[in-house]
């Protein structure tokens, strides 16, 4: 039972995977933005290495984000809209096998991000190979779990498809601009750093600095991997309850 | 023909046990008693019962709003009842179980599909969710799409897609299929393929639940139709001898001296045509634009739905 489930969830992992590839959009927003992002500010930044240093490590932790926050808030309001849930629902494949599908397709997407961000820190932005891996993929892996809930629980609060990018992007680029992706969070107004001490994004972005820049270990960083599992459980918590297979009535 | 069934054999609301109440007769692929639907206030589905024979097509025959996409989700398991029985090949749609998905298929009134797949692609897939699958090309004939076999999804036309739904009902073999409102929207044409795609499935021996609110449709395809309106059935039984007491009353026209329409209805159109022609004949004058006619599914509806 369990080996057909993981069958079945690899079926649909796979389906999700050539469809990814098959949207062009999709595709390059998930890998050439963070790129671009990365080019951009790495030829602002490029005479400071200190400030390359803080940019690589943000984009990492945008990219976490855009990956599985950003990319699930839409898809799963998508497919509920469109009803593609719901067909899905009325055939034996399980749930679990499905979202499971879903969820590892968004994960592989972080991954391979994650690594593009890595080796190009490494060879166009003088930041050295992760010091700490396991750190990293500690991070990487509570980073995901905690921004793909959230996604799913703010696709909930998503009425219909077309104001997707309105609710998305509301919070994804104030949180990326609070969060330090693009400076050191330290030197924003104290009111900011606040906000963003209480939200997951500074603090993931706190422990992959930790992980590929500062080689400060997972010990240094463990507050920071309360404050993502707390929201990761809230996230958790709230993409369950509200779930919904069927299209929003108003 | 099938033979009017006059009405549950529970009363309403009663705990019925479908499958054993039926000695002797093969149980029902759907049995349903007493099922009501509350949201709120309102009452969508106020207390129906029926039964869809194993290799009937049974039609749910009502306006928009009636509660028929109500009572089918609540057959698919989407839904959850506020009251009543429901049992669909054996099982209780809303336990949600495996074996009872693999045995069904549906076509929803409105479902989309993934975007950036082929027909066929999407068939392959939808095919390894069940045990015993039909061959994809053989469904992809089925369904009238084989020139777009190879086509991505979002290229197809409204006709495709529902011919889509239709096919990926289908690839399951399933034993029982659902069909709301498989038709609207269609061209004749496309209206009449479709006819054949649900005559072919009862073919095969296949149980098939239709919604629709179109009589013509009901009329062809069901062997049974309930008419529901306003959550409630209102006659049940073949098209042909719906309507109980209306359906036994002939209407008998003609045109008098005057050249005014004349119409009788009587229960024995036989003494009556008897006294109205000789009646003629004695007076030595023809009785112009003489017809009988029994009242149509269409008048039984209008009859049963018209508001007031």
């Amino acid at each position: 039972m369990t080996s057909e489930l993981a069958g079945l969830t690899w079926r649909q992992y796979r389906l999700e995977r050539r469809m990814f590839w098959r949207n062009p959009s999709a595709a390059f927003f998930n890998f050439l933005l963070p790129l671009l992002f990365l080019a951009l500010f790495g030829a602002i930044f490029s005479s400071s290495q200190s400030n390359l240093d803080v940019i690589v490590p943000g984009i990492a932790g945008m990219s976490v984000m855009s990956t599985t926050f950003s990319a699930l808030a839409f898809n799963m309001t998508f497919l509920r809209e469109q009803g593609v849930l719901k067909r899905v629902r009325g055939t034996p494949l399980p749930s679990g096998a499905y979202l499971g599908g879903i969820a590892l397709s968004a994960v592989t997407n972080t991954a391979l991000q994650v690594a593009i961000v890595v080796v190009a820190g490494r060879l166009f932005f003088g930041v050295p190979w992760p010091r700490d891996w396991l750190e990293l993929v500690v991070f990487v892996a509570a980073g995901v779990v905690c921004f793909a809930a959230l996604g799913v629980a703010l696709s909930h609060a998503i009425p219909n498809f077309d104001s997707a990018p309105a609710y998305v992007n509301a919070i994804f680029l104030p949180v990326i601009f609070i969060s330090g992706v693009f400076f050191d969070a330290d030197h924003a107004p104290s009111f900011l750093r606040d906000i963003a001490e209480g939200l997951p994004l500074k603090h993931l972005i706190d422990g992959l600095s930790g992980a590929m820049v500062a080689g400060r270990g997972l010990a240094a960083n463990a507050s920071a991997l309360l404050v993502i599992a707390v929201w990761a459980a809230i996230g958790l918590v709230l993409a369950v309850r509200g779930f919904s297979w069927e299209q929003r009535r108003d | 023909m099938i033979s009017r069934v006059t009405g549950p054999a529970t009363a309403p609301g009663s705990p019925a046990a479908p499958a054993a109440s039926d000695v002797g007769a093969p149980a029902p692929a759907i049995a349903v008693r007493g099922l009501r639907k509350r949201y709120g206030d309102f009452e969508a589905v106020g207390g129906i019962d029926f039964d869809v024979r194993r290799g009937e097509v049974f039609g749910l025959l009502g306006p928009n709003g009636a509660g028929k996409t109500t009572t089918v989700e609540i057959l698919e398991g989407y839904r959850e009842r506020s009251e009543g029985e429901v049992c669909v090949l054996g099982h209780d749609p809303e336990r949600r179980e495996r074996d009872l998905r693999e045995r069904v298929g549906i076509v929803l009134q409105s479902s989309g599909m993934y975007r950036h797949l082929t027909v066929r692609e999407a068939l392959r897939h939808w095919s390894g969710l069940y045990p015993r699958p039909r061959d994809v090309d053989e469904v992809i004939d089925l369904a009238g799409l084989s020139g777009k076999a190879d086509e991505r999804t979002r290229r197809l036309s409204g006709g495709q897609l529902r011919r889509l739904d239709f096919a990926l009902a289908l690839v399951g073999d399933p034993e029982l299929i659902f069909l709301d409102e498989p038709t609207t929207g269609f061209d004749p044409a496309a209206r009449r393929n479709a006819w054949d795609t649900v005559r072919s499935l009862r073919a095969l021996g296949k149980t098939v639940l239709l919604t629709t609110h179109y009589l013509d449709e009901a009329q062809a395809l069901a062997d049974r139709v309930a008419i529901i309106k306003a959550g409630t059935i209102l006659a049940e039984g073949a098209p042909g001898e719906l309507g109980a007491d209306s359906a036994r009353r002939y209407q008998v026209a003609y045109r008098d001296r005057a050249g005014d329409l004349v119409e009788r209805e009587t229960e024995d159109p036989t003494s009556l045509l008897h006294d109205l022609t000789g009646a003629a004949l004695a007076r030595g004058e023809r009785l112009e634009a003489l017809s009988v006619t029994r009242p149509t599914l269409e008048d039984v509806y209008l009859e049963l739905t018209a508001d007031g």
